[in-house]
């Protein structure tokens, strides 16, 4: 059986107490949420952690909470069931919904939490394995060794930013607060990641992700398109956040499209295409030609990634012809679909 | 028992339960090998395959995950708890005459895991029985029988007097097919 | 037997619950892993970081000094041999001085928790020195890849075959239509969802027992009484029942040996379970292949001949491999009419963990290739495929160009079940683009004909114990792996005896305790099992009869046994109860006592190869499968599978049912995501060649929501060598889900893909093949070119031969099977 090195554990009931713990030891010491990432990265080796800091009793970090504002609060403890099953989420971000259910499979969950999930490390099938296997190509930069075995000669690591909600988040220009001892500070969730498969998140080590704010929608619709081999537990090789608003004529004020799976963070792609304009195909085509280009899958996860850079393009145009009400092309994912009915 | 030994307690089908385990050790680790509950099965330690599912507090999550010290006071139920002095829960029942346990091997998790189910909705449709358990594998069945065990309970839970499949309906054959008998 | 009574079943073609069913949903079954002894210790294995190289040295200075380490074990002491197969006995406990995969076990460590264990397995330090590595079927045909192994046929070539049953080409020059295709079957694995394990216990008196998950404790007996070098009758082997096994678990491994040589040792219970990463390790999945297949056709889709050649990628060692390579060709005219037939076939041995027997062993890689080129000889020629296959489905009794004879044979009834199923001859090729339905057959064994030790054993043993209490006790070496054996010796038993289920009492699986049965693969076990339980109650049954037909003063013809009672026919009042009639049977004959034994019958074919193919009766199946694929993603959805699986008889129809459904579920895994994909990392900088996912994540098993509908339909055609008519359902219905796939793709948007698991770029390269005026196909081009030597050449029946090959001398082959020997007993 796979078991966790020694290490101990703790469960602060503040916020500052949390924090202030941390602070202590932030180089060995993990917070742990659902631990549906950390667990078995810590069982295998991956990361390591002298002590873990349980973050599921703290109230600041829980709940739903919609503002007289029209925004919402997300506590970064929510679990993913409990945003699926959230009346207000489906009903006012169906978009957020749809990439929450689309992650994992439900009993996982049940145990993640969406903080976790914006926290998630990043996935490259020559490092989510076992440490026996690890030695056996004589680990990357992501950790011990000298190369990066998808792109030997490349300084830099490219992991793959895997969180399905990351680019929905981003698309629809969601915030999130980070605390730490110093004290708080608010950012735009797109500037939560950096490109960069080591150094993945622009959060410092001893700063906790409190909550993510989800701004008013007006006039806007979003959606998530994700693809994966399985129905089920997969983690995205490809995922796309989607937000289209338009003026009552139909004109876009504005578009924002996020790709997952393709980077080490998630990357916004140019729809300036598409503002002021009314939609047609063509324009969607152009963006989801910008989209493709944009994308650099490389071959550390499912797929080969030819065809995954090919689905940028499907996937991207399916995307915004299902929020411009234009006619399908390619059938949509079936992800999450009981999920988002019930 | 090793230094970092610490003792949890917590209710355990339904019976407080103390138990002193490695502070490192998973809630299927202390279940198997503190509390005598080998019921409760692996196939992978990651998360991956949902053999080790449990009930806290009535919701499916895997046992490999879970910290033993997450779990303090905390209501955990396993295949064990599912029977009773008055006998086999209808899920154990369906599953025993649908044939859903093959080598049984994923069964224990996808009791639970239907349990919690049924709970929260009592007449799923076969697809809410699919979705609710895609994240537990089975290699055996091709996990139909299951579906049509967890839909049998739930019909029985719900008071309806459901026999057991003609051949025909074991068979998967659209109503009114009996061409194969 | 003249004077049988009247038989009155009540449990067979029920669908009567599972004897283990109630232990199985409560989480009383015990599987290896849940045994725990006191003063138990925990095993790792620590295993080679390399694909190949020679060791050094090893340090277990560091991993000596850690609290809680007790023991170790290495290559030294564990120097024996062992292999499944008396042919290869090429593999070690722990490697002596070469290894030979990453995954090959090195040292063997023991400590009192399973966490120090592990952290002392960290801690070994072995010195190696890495040596060129052979990564493909294409490397190892290379002359200069260094041999791995030095019993291979030449060079890395682990084995050759190559045998013609008739005049091949003269039958492809009276072919109208030649049909010529290079195909590729990728490897992928059982993936029980139970990881192996073991459970070590010395015994007094020098005595080992072993409680382990395995598929063939007999088969483990043999390889520990080799390796630990003690009697067989000191050492005790208990299958506990598998967690799944689908072959993986049937061949005796490294951590078993291991653990019993470690529990002598150390002279404590040694206990090992797997890691998942290590169950990939293990391996003996199926066969990486490479397929060329050239087939003639007459106009109206008749089969004239069919030369197929085949290449395996065996991996590191031989496990099964010499018969797997013989069951890529063995059941190729089985389901059709094959007048004339070559097959040349090899393995290769690469730097990987080693393949071996997944369900359908061999055969689903030549089936592929065959009912995908039927598929395509139908389009050419323009014949409905289901009626191009009916018009030349074997007659039943037949016997094949190769030598093997057909039994009952239900092929013709499966075809026709799914085709009105499915509406095929409304739908298919009528459909909408995108969306089709593609249909193929297969047959599979029910049992080996030959053991693997050719003796003239009995493959499977019975011995019924019947007492004063009523209860009857049943012992045989059967192993439960799910697939329900131990709920078919119950039943087999009960209905002979007209009791039931709760009456009987099943000891299984224990080498001290049950007789032989050899194991729970090649599809054996109902047909053989089931014959030898029919025979030992028979005999109880009759020796009831006698003392009861006595007392009661009746001719044993007049006694039926039924209902829990043994009662006058024509007066069914007058009787006695079960418990009754053994106590009459007690007193007049002492002790009651009873055993039955199955050896399968003679196969026709005396040439060397013939052993590998015979079996008692084939088992056949037929699919069509329904797909959407959308073409501009190429991804493939399956909305519902039709299958119609010939059974001879359902010895209870949900447990046929639910192997059909987990055949088609695994058939699904194959044809469309798993695989045992390998990585090698850039030569200039790394020697790695490393498994690219050994874990459940990447390693893709569909789950509950990418299985689609499946209905099924049983035929019955009573097979005189099964028990009760039956024939095995475990392996044969998955042989037609990745050609009825692939052939249903073409339908749906009219591209060829030649290869599984399909992938959606494949489709789409082959879409963009046609657009550009190609014929629209993606899969291998070429097969490599290998001399498999000069064929030996058996004339087929129709020809009038004898069954030998009539070249042997010739070429320098040994000729004859062991059937060939006179001592060789036919069926009771
Ligand atoms: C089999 C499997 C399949 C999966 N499939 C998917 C998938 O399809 N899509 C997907 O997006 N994910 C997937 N996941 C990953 C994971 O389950 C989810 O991303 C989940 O949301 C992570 O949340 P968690 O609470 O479990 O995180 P944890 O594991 O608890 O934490 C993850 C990381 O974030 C840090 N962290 C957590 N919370 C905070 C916080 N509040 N402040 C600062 N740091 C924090 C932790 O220290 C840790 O480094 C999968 C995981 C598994 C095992
Ligand atoms: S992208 Fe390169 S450096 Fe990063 S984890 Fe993968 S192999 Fe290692
Ligand atoms: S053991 Fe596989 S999910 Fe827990
Ligand atoms: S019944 Fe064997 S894995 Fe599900």
């Amino acid at each position: 059986m796979m078991r966790l090195p020694s290490l101990q554990w703790a469960a602060p009931r503040t916020l500052t107490e949390l924090t202030t713990r941390l602070a202590a030891d932030p180089a060995s010491t993990k917070l742990l949420a659902g631990g549906t990432d950390l667990i078995p990265n810590l069982k295998r080796r991956h990361q390591h952690a002298r002590q873990l800091l349980w973050i599921g009793k703290i109230s600041e970090l829980q709940g739903i909470q919609p503002e007289a504002s029209g925004e919402v609060s997300l506590g970064a403890s929510t679990t993913l069931t409990a945003i699926t099953r959230s009346d207000h989420l489906r009903r006012h971000y169906p978009g957020l919904v749809r990439a929450v259910a689309s992650i994992s499979s439900p009993v996982l969950r049940n145990m993640g939490t969406i903080g976790g999930n914006l926290c998630l490390d990043t996935r490259c099938t020559y490092y989510n394995q076992s440490e026996e296997w690890r030695r056996s190509i004589d680990y990357c930069l992501k950790e011990a060794g000298d190369t990066c075995w998808v792109a030997p000669g490349s300084p830099r690591c490219w992991a793959i930013s895997a969180s399905d909600s990351a680019p929905l988040l981003a698309a629809i220009g969601a915030k999130v607060s980070l605390h730490s001892v110093a004290g708080e500070r608010e950012i735009d969730v797109e500037k939560l990641f950096v490109d960069d498969g080591i150094q993945y998140l622009a959060k410092r080590p001893d700063e906790v992700l409190t909550r993510i704010r989800l701004p008013a929608v007006s006039h806007s619709r979003s959606t998530y398109w994700k693809l994966r081999r399985r129905h089920s537990i997969d983690f995205p090789v490809l995922g796309v956040g989607a937000m289209v608003a338009s003026d009552g004529g139909g004109r876009i004020t504005a578009a924002r499209v996020f790709l997952g799976a393709v980077a080490s963070a998630p990357l916004s792609v140019d729809t300036s295409a598409l503002l002021g304009q009314l939609p047609t195909e063509e324009l969607v085509h152009t963006v989801a030609e910008r989209a493709r280009d944009l994308a650099t899958p490389l071959d550390n996860t499912d797929f080969t990634l030819q065809w995954r850079r090919r689905m940028v393009h499907s996937y991207v145009d399916g995307a915004l012809r299902e929020l411009c009400g234009l006619p399908a092309k390619v059938v949509a994912p079936r992800e999450g679909r009981f999920a988002i009915e019930v | 028992m090793n230094a970092d030994s610490v003792t949890g307690s917590f209710v355990l089908n339904g019976e407080r339960k103390t138990v002193a385990y490695p502070e490192h050790h998973t809630l299927l680790e202390v279940l198997r090998e503190e509390c005598g509950l080998p019921g409760t099965k692996h196939g992978c330690e990651l998360g991956e395959c949902g053999t080790c599912t449990v009930l806290i507090e009535g919701v499916p999550v895997l046992s490999c995950l879970v910290l033993a010290r997450q779990c303090e006071d905390q209501a955990i139920e396993t295949v064990e708890g599912l029977e009773s002095a008055e006998g086999l829960h209808p899920l154990q029942v369906a599953f025993a005459d649908l044939g859903a346990a093959q080598c049984g091997y994923c069964t224990p998790g996808i009791l639970v895991t239907a349990k919690a189910l049924l709970a929260a909705n009592a007449s799923p449709t076969s697809a809410e029985i699919d979705e609710a358990l895609s994240g537990n594998l089975c290699r055996c069945t091709g996990y139909r029988k299951i579906t049509e065990a967890v839909d049998l309970a739930a019909a029985r839970l719900r008071g309806e007097d459901r026999a057991l499949p003609s051949l025909s309906e074991l068979c998967g054959h659209p109503h009114g097919d009996h061409s194969h008998e | 037997m003249s004077e049988k009574p009247t038989p009155k079943g009540a449990m067979i073609g029920t669908s009567f619950r599972r004897v283990d069913a109630v232990a199985k949903v409560t989480g009383r079954t015990r599987f290896a892993d849940d045994l725990n002894l006191p003063r138990q210790v925990h095993m790792k294995l620590v295993r080679s970081p390399h694909p190949y190289a020679r060791i050094r040295s090893i340090d277990l200075a560091a991993a000596k000094a850690l609290p809680g380490v007790v023991g170790f074990l290495t290559g030294k002491d564990v120097p024996e041999p062992f292999g499944i197969l008396p042919v290869s006995q090429d593999e070690h406990a722990l490697c002596q001085d070469v290894v030979r995969f990453v995954g090959d076990p090195v040292v063997a460590v023991a400590a009192l928790t399973e966490d120090q264990a592990e952290e002392a397995a960290r801690l070994v330090k072995v010195d190696y020195e890495p040596l060129e590595t052979v990564g493909s079927i294409e490397e190892g045909l290379l002359p200069t890849s260094a041999p791995l192994h030095g019993h291979a046929d030449e060079g890395n070539i682990h084995k050759k075959i190559t045998m013609q049953f008739g005049d091949v080409e003269a039958g492809l020059r009276e072919a109208d239509l030649v049909l010529e295709d290079v195909m590729f079957y990728e490897g992928n694995t059982h993936l029980p969802m139970e990881q192996h394990a073991s459970l070590a216990v010395p015994e007094g008196d020098g005595r080992i027992g072993i409680w382990s998950s395995t598929q063939t404790p007999h088969y483990l007996h043999r390889a520990l009484t080799k390796v630990l070098g003690l009697p067989a009758s000191r050492i005790r082997v208990v299958a506990q029942p598998n967690g799944g096994g689908f072959g993986g678990k049937s061949d005796p491994f490294h951590h078993e040996i291991c653990a019993a040589k470690m529990a002598l040792n150390l002279r404590r219970p040694v206990k090992i379970c797997l890691t998942r990463e290590e169950v990939f390790f293990c391996h003996r999945g199926r066969h990486p292949t490479l397929m060329h297949l050239r087939t003639g056709f007459k106009k109206d889709g008749t089969i004239t001949a069919q030369h197929l050649k085949t290449m395996l990628d065996g991996g590191g060692y031989g496990s099964y491999g010499v018969a797997s390579t013989y069951y890529t060709g063995a059941l190729q005219c089985v389901t059709y009419d094959v007048p004339r037939y070559r097959f040349d076939g090899a393995r290769i041995f690469t730097n990987k963990p080693p393949c071996g027997p997944k369900r359908g062993h061999g055969t689903p890689q030549p089936r592929f290739a065959l009912e995908v080129q039927l598929d395509k000889a139908a389009v050419a020629l323009g014949i409905d495929p289901a009626e191009l296959r009916l018009k030349q489905v074997q007659p039943a009794g037949a016997i094949t160009a190769n030598w093997l004879k057909v039994g009952s044979i239900g092929l013709k009834e499966c075809i026709d079940r799914v085709v009105a199923g499915s509406a095929w001859k409304e739908r298919r090729g009528r459909l909408p683009f995108g969306h089709g339905l593609g249909i193929a057959c297969g047959a599979y064994l029910c049992g080996a004909g030959l053991p693997i030790y050719w003796n003239h054993l009995p493959h499977s043993g019975v011995q019924i114990k019947l007492d004063r209490s009523g209860g009857v006790a049943v012992f045989c070496g059967e192993t439960e792996i799910g697939q329900g054996s131990d709920s078919i010796l119950a039943a087999c038993v009960a209905e002979i005896l007209g009791i039931a289920l709760e009456d009987i009492r099943l000891c299984v699986a224990d080498t001290d305790l049950t007789p032989v049965d050899l194991g729970s693969y090649s599809s054996r076990v109902t047909l053989m099992m089931g014959n030898a339980a029919i025979q030992a109650a028979e005999r109880a049954r009759d020796l009831i009869a006698k003392a009861v037909a006595e007392e009661m003063k009746l001719p044993t013809t007049r006694l039926v046994f039924a209902d829990r009672r043994v009662f006058d026919a024509e007066n069914p009042g007058v009787g006695k109860s079960f418990a009754e009639a053994v106590q009459v049977a007690e007193a007049r004959f002492g002790t009651l006592g009873t055993t039955g034994s199955y050896t399968p019958p003679r196969s026709p074919g005396k040439y060397r190869g013939a052993g590998v193919g015979p079996s008692p009766a084939y088992s056949y199946s037929a699919a069509v499968i329904e797909v959407k694929v959308d073409p501009e993603t190429g991804i493939v959805e399956v909305p519902t599978v039709w299958i119609a699986h010939d059974i001879g008889r359902s010895l209870n129809p949900t447990l046929v049912v639910g192997q059909v459904e987990g055949s088609v579920y695994m058939g699904l895994g194959e044809a469309l995501m798993e695989e045992s994909a390998f990585r090698r990392l850039p030569k200039s900088r790394s020697r790695a060649l490393v498994h690219k996912f050994p874990s459940m994540l990447e390693y893709k098993s569909p789950t509950f929501v990418d299985m689609p509908k499946v209905v099924t339909y049983l035929v019955e055609d009573p097979d005189p060598n099964g028990p009760f008519g039956a024939k095995e359902v475990g392996q044969g219905p998955l042989l037609p889900i990745m050609p009825a796939l692939c052939n249903a793709i073409y339908d749906a948007v009219g591209v060829r893909v030649d290869q599984v698991p399909v992938q959606p770029h494949m489709i789409l390269k082959a879409l963009e093949d046609k657009r550009r005026g190609g014929v629209g196909r993606f899969g291998p081009k070429s097969f490599p070119k290998l001399d498999y030597g000069t064929p030996l050449m058996v004339p087929t029946p129709k020809e009038g031969g004898d069954g030998r090959a009539v070249n042997a001398e010739e070429i320098g082959i040994k000729g004859g099977t062991m059937t060939d020997r006179p001592a060789a007993r036919t069926s009771p």
